[in-house]
């Protein structure tokens, strides 16, 4: 059996700081399995959220060596046997204990968009739609809410501007529901102004760190950005829009 | 420890606790794009060997103006407009490049791959995913000053047109005096307008434009075509990135390899025996 080193933080909002165990580790272990060791061992007090141990519920989320990652899916030797681990909360909401933050601001975003609002059924009372139509928005129904990408974008970890942008998560939920076939509600408005997509600048970090691998960027925030520009930048689709109004177009 | 943050985590500049290589990617953006920038700027004031045989620099296409005088021009009746109009400041070199380039360098500015990389290399709003960026009184992202960037589908219908005409210099370079024939030069100007194809056709605003705006794929016949469509842009979207550095490559380096045969540097291998 090996040993390894790490550095967990330890602490609570008003202050901490670093504390080192030495855990005896074995083949496959992850992250997470050595904090259990270190809390079942050292420090029965080490305050850790997770559930599932699978990568599927979101609640080990933490940073490690600097990254945001979900600790159960961070395996041990992925680093140097001589490597010291840091493990730190999520910066970019209020710690709790440890390695616990208050995440709650996240499900006050959610509240803001617009719910699924679909067209009513069809004559045989069925909503019918395509797989061609619902493949875009199934990619964003992987998201497992970890929160890793809201923590590593830096309009909300750096910028303090949470009063402007609802950060990756929310663009695509607002997406998954803007970009769903049988969906009526208009988000375009408030992705503009309330959720704020304007405030990403798109470096793509959310990407790196989705352990869903959804294409944050690519395929949610940038169509988002270009629905806004139609609506509201594009001088050639307005006068396309107010064309087909006076001519009695949809 | 007192000037630890919470969570260990410290503000300020380029603070983390990464141990990675993570400052090798900005890095290299860095210069990368530096180089093509003092390169395309040089290239673009000599106003010089830009032409020879049947070749045309990227650069300089399509060329608008012609100064006869100068060396490795055009030949006049090659410019859309003619001879080199007398209204031109003095003080400016007499460049045909500086009617162009400023098509391209505003897609290249505008587009969302860029935006990441100077961002991230050069703004520096994060240098890095988790590391800590350059200290601002408030951020604002993409809104105000950075509103321009939303015109950027404008940029794209221009390099769009831009395509067509690099083909077209391609299809040109099959021939010299008449004769077809091929040269290496033919063959890195085609290559030059594929990447650039490849780049362009797999932006994000034409994604957009040809069939992502839409919510229903399968509402009717006109929407299954652009979902067609769509998906081969979505398929050069996924490789956009690459397309962007290789294209912007091949492009310098087509106007390299144009500038040094029209300056006797470099022999070109072609089926002409010469030019």
């Amino acid at each position: 059996m090996a040993e390894r080193h790490f550095k967990v933080w330890r602490g609570d909002a008003g202050g901490g700081q670093f504390e080192e165990y030495e855990v005896e580790v074995e083949d496959g272990m992850v992250v997470l399995d050595a904090l259990h060791r270190i809390q079942a061992h050292q420090a029965n007090d080490l305050a850790i959220r997770w559930n599932c141990k699978a990568g599927k519920c979101g609640s080990c989320s933490m940073e490690i060596n600097g990254k945001p990652k979900l600790a159960c899916m961070n395996r041990l030797s992925d680093y140097p046997e001589d490597f010291t681990i840091v493990v730190q909360p999520i910066k970019a909401f209020p710690l709790i204990k440890d390695l616990v933050t208050d995440v709650a601001w996240n499900y006050e975003q959610n509240k803001r968009i617009e719910p699924f609002t679909p067209r009513p059924r069809g004559a045989d009372g069925e909503h019918r739609m395509m797989q061609d139509d619902i493949e875009r928005v199934q990619e964003f129904r992987k998201c497992i809410e970890c929160f890793l990408c809201q923590d590593v974008c830096h309009v909300l970890r750096d910028q303090d501007r949470k009063d402007a942008f609802a950060g990756p998560r929310f663009m695509i939920r607002a997406a998954s529901l803007d970009m769903h076939p049988l969906d009526t509600a208009d988000r375009i408005p408030a992705l503009k102004e309330e959720l704020g997509v304007g405030m990403c600048n798109i470096t793509k970090c959310c990407t790196e760190v989705c352990p869903e691998h959804i294409k944050i960027t690519d395929n949610g925030i940038i169509p988002l950005k270009e629905r806004v520009v139609s609506r509201y930048y594009d001088p050639l689709m307005i006068l396309l829009r107010k064309l087909k109004g006076l001519f009695g177009g949809t | 420890m007192a000037d630890i943050g919470i969570g260990g985590h410290q503000p300020g500049f380029g603070s983390t606790v990464r141990t990675d290589s993570w400052k090798r990617g900005p890095v290299l953006t860095f210069l990368g794009l530096s180089a093509f920038i003092v390169y395309a700027t040089w290239a673009a004031f000599q106003g010089a060997h830009y032409y020879v045989g049947p070749y045309l620099s990227p650069f300089y296409s399509p060329v608008l103006f012609v100064e006869p005088s100068a060396l490795g021009a055009a030949p006049v009746e090659h410019a859309w407009l003619g001879a080199w109009p007398a209204w031109w400041p003095a003080f400016l070199p007499h460049s045909p490049s500086f009617f162009i380039l400023i098509f391209p360098g505003a897609f290249r500015l505008t587009c969302y791959y860029y935006r990441k990389a100077y961002y991230r290399s050069f703004a520096t709003t994060p240098p890095g995913c988790a590391v800590g960026p350059r200290a601002q009184k408030k951020y604002h992202g993409e809104t105000r000053l950075l509103l321009f960037q939303n015109l950027h589908r404008y940029a794209l219908y221009f390099a769009i047109i831009f395509v067509f005409i690099l083909y077209y210099d391609a299809f040109l370079a099959f021939s010299y005096h008449g004769v077809p024939g091929l040269g290496v030069g033919t063959l890195v100007l085609l290559v030059n307008a594929t990447l650039l194809a490849c780049y362009t056709f797999g932006c994000h605003s034409f994604r957009h434009l040809v069939g992502g705006r839409l919510d229903c794929f399968s509402c009717n016949a006109a929407c299954g075509v652009q979902h067609g469509i769509w998906k081969k842009a979505t398929f050069l979207n996924e490789r956009h990135m690459p397309f962007a550095w290789l294209s912007l490559c091949w492009v310098g380096f087509t106007d390299l390899y144009i500038r040094l045969i029209s300056m006797g540097l470099l022999t070109d291998l072609n089926t002409w025996e010469g030019f």
